[in-house]
């Protein structure tokens, strides 16, 4: 059989079997549909099932190739001088039909069909041939005696004589289930079955096909068939192999894993599995990887193990391999699955626990054993197109699942990495309880007055109904709310799980580490967006809920992509792009060779004759345009200008440049400039939606108020970003990658930047400000990044997915001019857009969208002041697209209704889930979620890290936090061994949760939901846990502790003299190895920054030397000297009281 | 490619290091010194040649002079030629520097283009622009330019400025997400040979099985011979962007 395509099994919950082709796009009812089953397990050629009967069938696919078996029999004669040869033997002989050793008597009529599922090829006939030699007629064969070496030829001596008899006969059931038949003694036949696997084919080649097919019968006995192969598709007996226990359900992989669950929650691996003994020997045990939930279900690969516990969670096993079948720990991965199951080349399938939908488990490698995350498989049925949707289908699946439902109410797969799957899931219901409102609320989302017409389509999913609130809060990403519904809904408090050692080798406590979301940060809120609501729902009764699902004959090329996955247009793209035939892998290593050649060339014709005039002579170059700038003076409003960049070459061949802008004051020509070697950072910014950049020096930075320009074109406002930011690299010799001291950040726009450090930064007493530091963009979106000071940066995108920095730079707008093509690779992020319904009741038709006056637009943004609809509302950027439709969000803190409205008595207020005799206004949130797809210098890396933050040391100390908020510290981390041994909890201060945490050389800071920034108190080498926290400061939003324990954050509020900025840079002073704590606080560039990482920075000041460059004086125009800001950073950071925030901080 | 700055720079600045010799049988005042200059590769020769004309006008007589044109053992120089493309054309294999002689008189009709002023060469180079985007973009991008672009653009190059020319020239090599490519690749493969200076088909970037093709199967496909020991390959494009020696 050729194989370029292979399939995937599975069978639904009405017992179904479906085929997927891995080059399909439809699942195909398997060809036999007389039988209903439980299980099946297939692999390349055949598929083993348990039928609804608990009986074992074999589904063996036709082919080109006959399963044939041929019979033989011995017809054997001895001469004697009366007859000649004839039928008369000698007492002591053998019978006159036997087989070839003569001991089995073998009469042809005694042969009969194994099973129903053969038939004869022909009638006997005799063989006439011996060893490949024709024999004479009739196929005799000569001897002296029995038994005796045969010849064709007869002999004067020749006095007995054989030939053979051949008859074939064919296996015919293929296509088909077969059912096994067992000719066993039926006292020791198995009970009814209740699982199956098959595979082992690896194990030997010999003979042809041979597979162990192992079950489990409902008395937990496990059995092996025997002499499964190619031409016995049905084996031959059940075997009974002893347990330690009974056995739930067992998995058996290609090569000689196999492992059964027990009843009682425990693994069992089989050991000894090798050529020469199939079976196996012994069992070993392997605990579960959680206390209170054993295990459900495990399904093995060639090396590695995953099993899903009571709980549902999904685990895998560490250091699998053929000599230690049992691994050595446990990794809890994400989401909440049924099962699932490992199949060829180690690819993992699951079964989504709430929406029963596949999952395929993308990014499977052999160096990436537990892949990426959790895609859904997206296929119609074939037979979906002939069926007539009916609700009694729906209504027996929703009953059939109750239970189900209202157990597990967090509907989404999340997790770092796998909220990823964005796009897929969205387009999929992801629990069927939400369906049927959500997809009516969605398709009445048009016309605002029709919402009558969700209320009766809710009703009519009675049996569900009491979900529906809640599955859809549930499964937001708010994370409150979500930790809220779980604690209602797990029966285990999670501060018992809080923490535990997932190694079960070390420890006896296990782990129990719930799954990653991020924790709110600022301004940017709700992550979860594609969990809910996404519209294009198919109706609960045309999508296909599966009960088990069979990929142990289903080869997944990595290098062809699948057509599971329904993919968005918008994606499509970027999807093809992967699947080009020339990887980045070949592009890297043309572009090297390219890049030689250019600079050999360069070099051997430019080497000796450098002296040469050059034949152009370098002269002043001038770009000049129109742009908008925010005006200085008040009212503060954008006006047209006229703006110029003058670039000189000076004699030294560098490049300085002059930013004028030109504006009417009073109908007088004025002009302001600035030194483009001067400018601290060109960022964009969003103001007023246009398209805008701001341009900061050290002045402005003080000021918090930037030059800021607007264009009339993105692509214009590009032009300009990358010229401008080109100028300010080249006016300070900075180009290529960053360096491995590099400062980065985010801001809240997702763009990221970085800051090379001087030695002056950290000097004592009197360090660089920091408002003087230069950063520039790294194109790409991340929502964090961290680093440490070997270069290596890690970053995580908006849609949790994690991001490693290659090396390269540029991409995004700094495309072209300014980039590497080296080390570019495809990033998308998704981020969510969010509107606002808003609606004012009114005695006659009650709610409606007809407001007062003076009321904000009934479709607006958060804060009411800017009107957006559904129509005019766009994608962050144009570089974003969307990816959905727009859908009402349920995740809104303060909580919805079940039409995801939130009531308020006026706007603004707070709002409500539940309307009361005080409320006028509602107002709910709809969400659109939009993709962006840019060649940056990030690339993706797949991970199921459950925690929210995570740190390393200059000593390899690794901390991280929770998504409970606690802290942990890995143990025995070292460069050899990265992964470290165990984690340790570390309880929080003060009952704080807590959400970032730091490390530097020695010290550690953590960082709690309410802004409090902590240092641990005395660690030591030989205690690195350490003993207690100490408070060190309000205000802080985000912080870094770098390689030389300096300490850096994101404070809050920051009061400048002329505004006030939210999200600034600040740098602690004063920290001396006897004060880790630092002093005092220095305030840098700030409004609108999301976080800051100086991990990269370990230049040391220049030891006991002042800089070079006087000490920064204190700005007169600022009126607070250092002693006024030593004063003032004394203590916590300080905000004015004042809550206006400036309008030209970089707000985004 | 396009995107990567440290070749992009590379192949702007590449520089071919010349002596310009007056030929022999112009008549001359003083004797003509040599005159030396670093020639940006992917400039033209009448382009960047004005301190050359100038030098040797100093020692020629008014009425002598006519137009200029240069010529490398024997083989007139096309100037709408880059001077990479000339330079790996016909003297790869000399010894640096690269030694042209300067003619003033008997100009080769047959052989060259006239070019009486910048304009001329602007005009060529426009034409070559717009012919590449016309394979790449339908010439859709070109179209969509203003004038000041091509202005920026031919101003670039004039003035040996990487990133005036490049600012805009990025648009030119850009396609949008959803294509994996330009429609054609435009490319002229030039020969040292007269009865056929350059050959030129369509050519697309991804073949029907959706694969990328490289310049290797450009080849195969364009000159399935390449039995010529070297070809030299130089897209014609705006760009000059490549004209490395290609060893068939």
């Amino acid at each position: 059989m050729a194989m370029s395509s292979s399939l995937l099994w599975a069978v639904d919950i009405f017992g179904r079997v479906y085929t997927l082709s891995t080059v399909g796009q439809y699942w195909e009812l398997c060809k036999d549909t007389q039988l209903e089953f439980k299980r099946v397990s297939a692999v390349k050629q055949c598929c083993w099932g348990i039928a609804c009967d608990h009986q074992v069938y074999t589904y063996v696919f036709s082919g080109d190739v006959p399963i044939r078996y041929q019979e033989e029999t011995y017809e054997n004669q001895r001469w004697n001088p009366v007859g000649g040869f004839c039928e008369k033997l000698m007492p002591s002989d053998r019978w006159q039909w036997s087989d070839v050793s003569g001991l089995k008597h073998q009469q042809l009529d005694s042969f009969t069909l194994p099973s129903p599922h053969w038939e004869w090829e022909s009638d006997w006939y005799v063989d006439e041939n011996i060893g490949g030699e024709p024999t004479e007629k009739g196929g005799w064969t000569y001897a002296i005696d029995f038994p005796s070496t045969y010849t064709k030829d007869k002999k004067w001596n020749s006095c007995v004589r054989r030939r053979r008899w051949i008859r074939y006969r064919r296996y015919k059931s293929r296509d088909v289930w077969a059912k096994i038949t067992s000719h066993d003694d039926p006292e020791r036949l198995p009970d009814p079955f209740n699982d199956i696997s098959i595979g082992g084919w690896e194990i030997t080649d010999e003979p042809l096909g041979r597979l162990s097919v192992w079950a489990v019968s409902l008395q937990g006995r496990v059995w092996y068939r025997e002499n499964v192969c190619h031409h016995n598709p049905e084996g031959s007996t059940w075997s009974l192999i002893s347990t330690p226990g009974e056995v739930a359900q067992i998995s058996c992989g290609s090569y000689d894993l196999l492992w059964a669950t027990l009843w009682e929650g425990q693994a069992i691996v089989r050991e000894g599995i090798d050529r020469n003994n199939p079976q196996g020997i012994s069992w070993s045990t392997v605990e579960s990887p959680s206390s209170d939930n054993g295990i459900m279900h495990v399904s093995v690969g060639v090396d590695v193990v995953w099993c899903i516990t009571k709980d549902r969670k999904v685990w895998f096993r560490r250091g699998v391999n053929s000599h230690n079948p049992c691994g050595t720990s446990w990794i809890e991965m994400v989401g909440e699955m049924m099962m699932v199951n490992v199949g060829l080349n180690n690819q993992v399938w699951g079964i989504g626990c709430d929406d029963r939908t596949i999952y395929f488990r993308q990014g499977v490698t052999p160096s990436e054993l537990s892949g990426k995350m959790w895609k859904a498989i997206v296929c119609g049925r074939e037979s979906d197109r002939s069926q007539t949707g009916s609700s009694t289908s729906l209504l027996s699946a929703g009953c059939f699942f109750t239970d189900d439902i209202q157990n597990q109410t967090n509907t989404v797969i999340q997790g770092d990495a796998d909220t990823s799957s964005d796009t897929e899931l969205s387009s999929i219901p992801t629990n069927l309880s939400s369906t049927p409102p959500m997809g009516a609320a969605a398709s009445s989302a048009s016309s605002t007055g029709s919402q009558a017409a969700g209320a009766p389509a809710s009703v009519t999913v009675d049996p569900l109904d009491s979900d529906q609130g809640e599955a859809p809060a549930a499964s937001a990403s708010d994370e409150k709310a979500h930790l809220e519904s779980r604690k209602s809904t797990n029966p285990t408090p999670s501060t018992e799980l809080q923490w535990t050692n997932i190694d079960l080798k070390e420890a006896h406590r296990h782990a129990v580490l719930s799954v990653s979301t991020f924790t709110e940060t600022s301004s940017l809120s709700s992550l979860g967006m594609f969990s809910v609501g996404a519209e294009e729902q198919y109706g609960a009764d045309e999508h296909p809920l599966w009960a088990w699902v069979s990929g142990g004959g289903c080869l997944v090329d990595l290098h062809s992509p699948l057509k599971w996955f329904a993919v968005p247009s918008g994606l499509s793209s970027s999807v093809q792009s992967l699947s080009l035939s020339i990887t980045p892998a070949q592009t890297a290593a043309w572009r090297k060779q390219i890049f030689q050649q250019l600079s050999e060339r360069t070099k051997r014709e430019l080497e000796n004759f450098r002296h040469y005039e050059q034949a152009v002579e370098q002269s002043v170059w001038v770009k000049t345009g129109m742009l908008q700038w925010w005006r200085n003076w008040k009212p503060h409003k954008w006006m047209d200008v006229r703006v110029a960049l003058e670039q000189f070459t000076g004699s030294d061949g560098m490049r300085d440049s002059i930013l004028f802008i030109y504006y009417m004051y009073h109908e007088e020509k004025k002009y302001i400039h600035v030194f483009l070697n001067e400018v601290t950072i060109i960022a964009e910014v969003l103001k007023e939606g246009k398209h805008s950049f701001a341009l900061y020096t050290p002045e402005r930075t003080k000021q918090r108020w930037p030059i800021c320009l607007a264009a009339t074109t993105e692509q214009e406002m590009h032009d300009w970003l990358s010229l401008l930011t080109m100028s300010c690299c080249e006016s300070r010799r900075i180009q290529g990658p960053p360096s491995h001291h590099a400062i980065w950040s985010v801001s809240c726009k997702g763009d990221i930047f970085v800051s090379e450090p001087s030695p002056e930064l950290e000097a004592e007493p009197h360090p660089m400000p920091c408002d003087q530091m230069f950063w520039r963009q790294v194109g790409g979106h991340l929502r964090l990044v961290e680093c440490n000071n070997r270069g290596i940066v890690w970053g995580i995108g908006y849609d949790h997915t994690v991001w490693v920095h290659t090396g390269g730079y540029g991409g995004g707008f700094i495309q072209g001019l300014a980039s590497s093509a080296d080390n570019i690779y495809t990033q998308s992020d998704v981020k969510c857009v969010y509107i606002y319904e808003n609606q004012r009741w009114n005695p006659v038709t009650g709610y409606s969208s007809r407001g007062l006056p003076t009321d904000r637009y009934m479709w607006s943004d958060a804060s009411g002041l800017q009107e957006c609809t559904k129509a005019n509302t766009k994608p962050p950027s144009p570089q974003w697209s969307w990816v959905s439709d727009w859908y009402i969000d349920f995740s809104t803190s303060g909580g919805t209704d079940r039409e995801g409205w939130q009531y308020a008595a006026d706007f603004p207020a707070s709002y409500h889930g539940h309307k009361t005799m005080k409320d006028f206004v509602r107002r709910r949130r709809w969400a659109r979620s939009s993709l962006i797809c840019q060649g940056t210098s990030w690339l993706h890396v797949g991970t199921d890290q459950p925690f929210v933050s995570i740190s390393v040391g200059a000593f390899f100390q690794v901390w991280a936090v929770a998504r409970d908020g606690s802290a942990f510290y890995r143990g025995s981390v070292s460069p050899k061994k990265p992964a470290g041994d165990c984690w340790y909890h570390i309880p929080s201060p003060q009952k704080q949760k807590l959400k970032q945490v730091s490390v530097g050389r020695t010290s550690v800071f953590v960082l709690d939901k309410n802004g409090n920034l902590w240092y641990r108190q005395g660690i030591t080498p030989s205690y690195p846990q350490g003993s207690a926290w100490d408070h060190v400061s309000n205000n802080i939003r985000k912080m870094s502790v770098g390689p030389l324990d300096q300490v850096w954050v994101i404070a809050d509020k920051v009061q400048g003299s002329h505004g006030l900025s939210c999200g600034t840079v600040c740098h602690r002073t004063g920290v001396q190895p006897m004060e880790p704590k630092g002093l005092a606080w220095d305030y840098g560039i700030g409004g609108g920054w999301e976080h800051v990482t100086v991990r990269g920075n370990a230049s040391q000041a220049p030891r006991g030397t002042v800089p070079s460059e006087s000490p920064p004086e204190p700005m007169e125009s600022e009126g607070s000297g250092r002693k006024g800001q030593a004063e003032r950073s004394r203590t916590p950071l300080m905000v004015s009281e004042r809550q206006e925030v400036d309008s030209n901080a970089v707000n985004c | 490619m396009t995107d990567d700055k440290d070749v992009l720079r590379d192949v702007w600045f590449g520089r071919i290091p010349t002596c310009f010799t007056l030929y022999q049988d112009e008549i001359t005042e003083r004797e003509a010194e040599p005159y030396y200059l670093l020639l940006p590769r992917i400039s033209y020769l009448t382009l960047v040649t004005d301190k050359v004309k100038k030098h040797f006008q100093k020692v020629m007589r008014q009425e002598e002079v006519n137009e200029i044109w240069f010529e490398y053992e024997g083989t007139p120089l096309k100037w709408h030629y880059p001077i990479g493309l000339l330079f790996d054309l016909h003297a790869s294999n000399t010894a640096l520097p690269w030694s042209i002689t300067v003619h003033f008189k008997n100009f080769p009709e047959k052989d060259l283009l006239h070019c009486h002023s910048k304009d001329v060469i602007e005009a060529h180079f426009m034409a070559c622009i717009k012919e590449a985007d016309a394979l790449k973009h339908k010439s859709q991008v070109i179209n969509e330019m203003q004038k000041k672009d091509h202005k920026q653009l031919w101003m670039g190059l004039q003035n040996d400025k990487f990133e005036q020319f490049w600012a805009i020239n990025r648009k030119l090599m850009e396609y949008p997400p959803e294509d994996s490519g330009f429609r054609y690749i435009p490319f002229r493969i030039y020969q040292a040979t007269t009865e056929r200076p350059f050959i030129q088909k369509l050519f697309r970037p991804i073949a029907s099985g959706g694969q990328l093709h490289t310049l290797g199967d450009l080849l195969k496909d364009v000159c399935p011979s390449a039995i010529t020991p070297e070809v030299v390959l130089s897209m014609i494009e705006d760009v000059i962007t490549l004209s490395p020696v290609w060893h068939a």
